[in-house]
């Protein structure tokens, strides 16, 4: 016994260097969304390719998200790394992967023009001016993207640029796992 | 003409310098009771800006936190309580936001942690002070341990008895002496 209490500073040190090792791997500035496993929040909002006047009578609603599994992604013109990111969402759409806008905190016509110029990955863009839906979301920052099951429940969240390496990991499998088991 | 514009710029500079600092974070913060201020104090402060970690609300100027600090304004005038206020912003920005965590099963070794860490140290000094002062000996017990049994004393005495010097009454003297001293 006494021998063994010789060691005991020992064992704390190599459980706090294990501990410490493993904390080294961890982003610190990850941030789980609150958002998981919940519903897309309700929202009643004007597309983006709507004309500024006069304000037109529809407006887009979570139930744009019925349906079918899709990705939500917050972009924005002022948003440096969106305009990286777009390249990989052209490629997305074209292998059929149905991705919704949501134009965070924007002006209409400078996001109308860099959809004509860019080109346009979206089934649909949601125009939030006021970024009511982005603090709904739980949205910090752009880009940010949601996958989005048929029923309308957030099951995955990434923050940042999604390319190659990303969708391949992260979010690729989420998507595929939900289109090939359809919820009930 | 040089000696004009120099200074001239230096000014320009000056001003500049605090048209780019102290606009930034004013807003209107028009509350109609100075409770409601000290709440909406008390909750910017103990809310994390999600964008810029290792910020509060209040000393964010990035556009997510003037966001937050707007709905937190919004609901404290719709007379939401301080819970309810922390439930919104938790229930979209996660309790990452929350600088003061709840009390729920994923927080309890925060709050207890450092309660048990207490008691803990206090146990280790309290176990070491006890067997230390077990283990150490007063003047008294000095005297105890070191008293001669019979036997002993018996020994010693022979040993002086017959030692050349023991017939030397000065230094038999100068022994007894010093042991009634000590």
């Amino acid at each position: 016994m006494e021998r063994f209490k010789l060691f005991i500073p020992l064992l704390i040190f190599i459980l706090l260097a294990v501990a410490l090792y493993f904390g080294l791997d961890r982003d610190p500035s990850a941030m789980p969304s609150a958002l998981i496993d919940k519903s897309v929040p309700a929202f009643t909002l004007p597309s983006l390719a709507d004309e500024e006047t006069p304000v037109t009578e529809t407006f887009l609603t979570e139930k744009l998200f019925q349906g079918e599994a899709a990705l939500l992604n917050v972009w924005a013109t002022w948003c440096v790394s969106c305009r990286m990111e777009h390249r990989y969402l052209m490629d997305l759409a074209k292998l059929g992967v149905p991705i919704v806008g949501l134009n965070y905190k924007d002006e209409r016509g400078a996001a109308q023009r860099w959809l004509v110029e860019l080109g346009d990955p979206y089934r649909e863009v949601i125009f939030d001016a006021e970024g009511s839906l982005g603090l709904d979301l739980g949205v910090f920052g752009a880009p940010e993207t949601y996958v989005v099951d048929g029923q309308g429940m957030i099951r995955y969240k990434y923050v940042g640029v999604v390319d190659e390496r990303v969708w391949q990991q992260k979010i690729g499998p989420v998507f595929h796992g939900l289109q090939e088991s359809p919820t009930p | 003409m040089k000696r004009i514009l120099l200074p001239l710029v230096f000014v320009g500079a000056y001003l500049f310098s605090f048209s780019l600092t102290s606009f930034a974070a004013i807003e209107a913060e028009d509350f109609s009771s100075e409770e409601l201020r000290l709440r909406y104090q008390t909750l910017v402060d103990e809310t994390r800006c999600p964008k810029c970690q290792n910020q509060n609300l209040a000393g964010s100027d990035s556009p997510i936190s003037a966001d937050l600090r707007g709905q937190i304004r919004r609901l404290l005038h719709e007379g939401s309580s301080d819970q309810e206020i922390a439930g919104y912003l938790v229930a979209r920005y996660g309790d990452y936001v929350l600088y003061r965590p709840r009390w729920q099963s994923s927080t309890y070794v925060l709050w207890l942690g450092p309660i048990i860490l207490l008691l803990l140290a206090a146990a280790v000094v309290f176990t070491v002070v006890r067997r230390r002062r077990d283990d150490a000996v007063g003047e008294g017990d000095i005297d105890k341990k070191n008293a001669l049994n019979a036997a002993e004393q018996a020994a010693l005495d022979q040993v002086l008895d017959h030692s050349p010097i023991s017939h030397s009454p000065i230094k038999n003297d100068r022994i007894n002496n010093e042991r009634s001293a000590s």
